[in-house]
């Protein structure tokens, strides 16, 4: 009984959860190309409803009722488990975000965290690590797809992941050395009290703004958005690893595309702007309205990135390969090596 | 209940790592391996060993599988052809292996099998897997951790001379 309650419940959780995460995909496909066309000064969709807001759902029956194409030559196999193997890793994160205070509630003898749905105390690695299984699809869809274009955008899409993925998990070792834990729970709870508290502040220690800044660029260029979409660059690749792919299969890639988005938000807002917690004690509201407002304040922060993923799209060119793989070994990776090195003195000199 | 997933876990494990062999085309032999990395992290996960199971995934799974990946595709090979003339070679290791094996089978019954039932015997964690793993790297095998990070610089070191060595002879 105990174990059909607890069961219920996650399930329970699990799927609120992933309708959230992907109404907001569909929400984001509207908004990115809504922000680009005011940055731009253009009105954007008008056509599909009142302001164009109905163009979510037109696009996503026109990808449904599409025809399924599997190019000749293609390796069958590996052209339908690559768009899988890309959408799992960026759905499956959201599993250790907690999006608010950490309540436990007792459901009939069963203890039931309401805002995240499991706690493990290796939550950063976990996204570390399932954000790297990400590439398995990119690279697979790019080698079955028979194509010059997908295999090129493949090879370049793997050789950027790996170059990132180290920048990102060098840049989060700081928070994880003021926060001497990698339970996202525990690091959240550690950033209370005001938004001197955020580790991007970090007061009394050493703040954590270098490493953000290296951690959203290195995001970026995970989640392979401009100004880093060499595997997708339109016009050298067509569209990269994803030519060939019509239907449900490219939809595949595009929901694990701003999947990856949100969950790279998620966790910047977790690590280094304090969650769920307000920037001050009295915006947070009374203590039992803690849930309420905690969801509201992470919602602000995660789409105040979001903004800015499309703002950075709107603004800069892309790089060359060379300029890109440069500037990932040879300016973030050092940078983000001194944070280590200079948080560690400040932490051992003035411990927290 | 946990015999039951322990040969899940093992049987997994031995049938994907013969595919790793045996498969003729590269890329399934890769995504093979895949497969068993998963599954050994979950035997990682039924010992308590979430920090090993997770550095499994992420370090061979997540970088080394993938430049595997990617020299592969590299050399776009459809077929590994070379496989034959090392026969004779594969044959005498797989006894000289499978020889081992059946001795520490047999040896086990007496000596090892009680190391292995006292070093099997629940530790009392005051701290979780993580920090415990920290704490023996940084003090019982310091030297040994040192020695590892040594090697790999002198791997670096040796890679970057490699490739710019060719530099240097076009120049010239």
């Amino acid at each position: 009984m105990e174990t059909a309650i607890r069961l219920g419940l996650t399930l329970g959780q699990i799927g609120a959860v992933m309708v959230a995460v992907l109404l907001t995909v569909a929400l984001l496909t509207l908004l990115e190309r809504k922000v680009l066309g005011w940055m731009q000064d253009r009105m954007g969709p008008m056509e599909v409803g009142p302001y164009g807001i109905l163009q979510p759902v037109a696009d996503g029956l026109k990808l449904f009722f599409k025809e399924d194409i599997i190019p000749a030559g293609a390796n069958k196999l590996m052209f339908s488990m690559a768009p899988i193997l890309s959408l799992v890793p960026a759905l499956i994160g959201f599993a250790v975000i907690p999006f608010g205070p950490d309540w436990t509630v007792d459901v009939q003898g069963v203890d039931f965290k309401p805002f995240v749905i499991t706690d493990i105390n290796i939550g950063v690695l976990y996204i570390l690590a399932f954000a790297s299984i990400g590439a398995y699809g990119i690279i697979l869809g790019g080698w079955s797809s028979n194509s010059k274009y997908s295999l090129l955008g493949g090879l370049r899409s793997a050789a950027q992941l790996i170059s990132y993925e180290l920048n990102v998990g060098l840049s989060i070792v700081g928070v994880l050395l003021l926060s001497s834990s990698l339970s996202l729970v525990t690091i959240t709870n550690a950033q209370a009290g005001g938004f001197w508290n955020w580790y991007f502040f970090a007061w009394g220690s050493f703040p954590q703004a270098i490493a953000f800044m290296v951690f959203i660029i290195s995001s970026v260029a995970e989640t392979n958005r401009t100004p880093f979409d060499l595997p997708e660059a339109e016009s050298e690749l067509v569209a990269g690893f994803f030519t060939e792919y019509s239907g449900m299969r490219f939809a595949f890639f595009f929901l694990a595309e701003y999947g990856n988005m949100i969950l790279v938000s998620c966790v910047a807002t977790v690590l280094f702007f304090g969650g769920w917690h307000a920037p001050f004690e009295f915006l947070q509201g009374p203590e039992s309205l803690h849930g309420l407002t905690g969801i509201a304040w992470f919602a602000i922060k995660v789409a105040t990135f979001l903004f800015l993923f499309f703002w950075v799209r709107a603004t800069l060119p892309r790089l060359r390969y060379d300029q890109l793989m440069r500037f990932g070994w040879k300016v973030l990776l050092p940078i983000a090596l001194g944070n280590i090195v200079v948080t560690a003195i400040v932490e051992y000199i003035f411990p927290s | 209940m946990e015999t039951f997933v322990f040969f899940y876990f093992a049987s997994i494990i031995v049938v994907t790592a013969g595919l790793v062999v045996a498969l003729k085309n590269p890329v399934y032999s890769a995504l093979a391996l895949l497969v068993m990395f998963f599954h050994v992290a979950g035997l990682f996960v039924t010992l308590h060993a979430e920090f090993l199971a997770i550095i499994q995934i992420l370090v061979y799974a997540g970088a080394i599988l993938v430049l595997y990946l990617f020299v592969v595709m590299l050399l776009n090979l459809k077929r590994e052809e070379h496989f034959h003339s090392q026969l004779i070679v594969g044959l005498f290791l797989g006894c000289v292996l499978f020889a081992e094996a059946v001795l520490l089978v047999l040896k086990g019954e007496t000596t090892l099998g009680n190391n292995l039932a006292a070093s099997a015997a629940p530790i009392e964690l005051t701290r979780g897997n993580t920090e415990s793993i920290g704490e023996l790297l940084y003090s019982t095998y310091l030297f040994p951790f040192e020695v590892a990070s040594l090697i790999l610089l002198v791997a670096m070191v040796g890679a970057v001379i490699l490739t710019k060595k060719g530099i240097l002879e076009v120049k010239s």
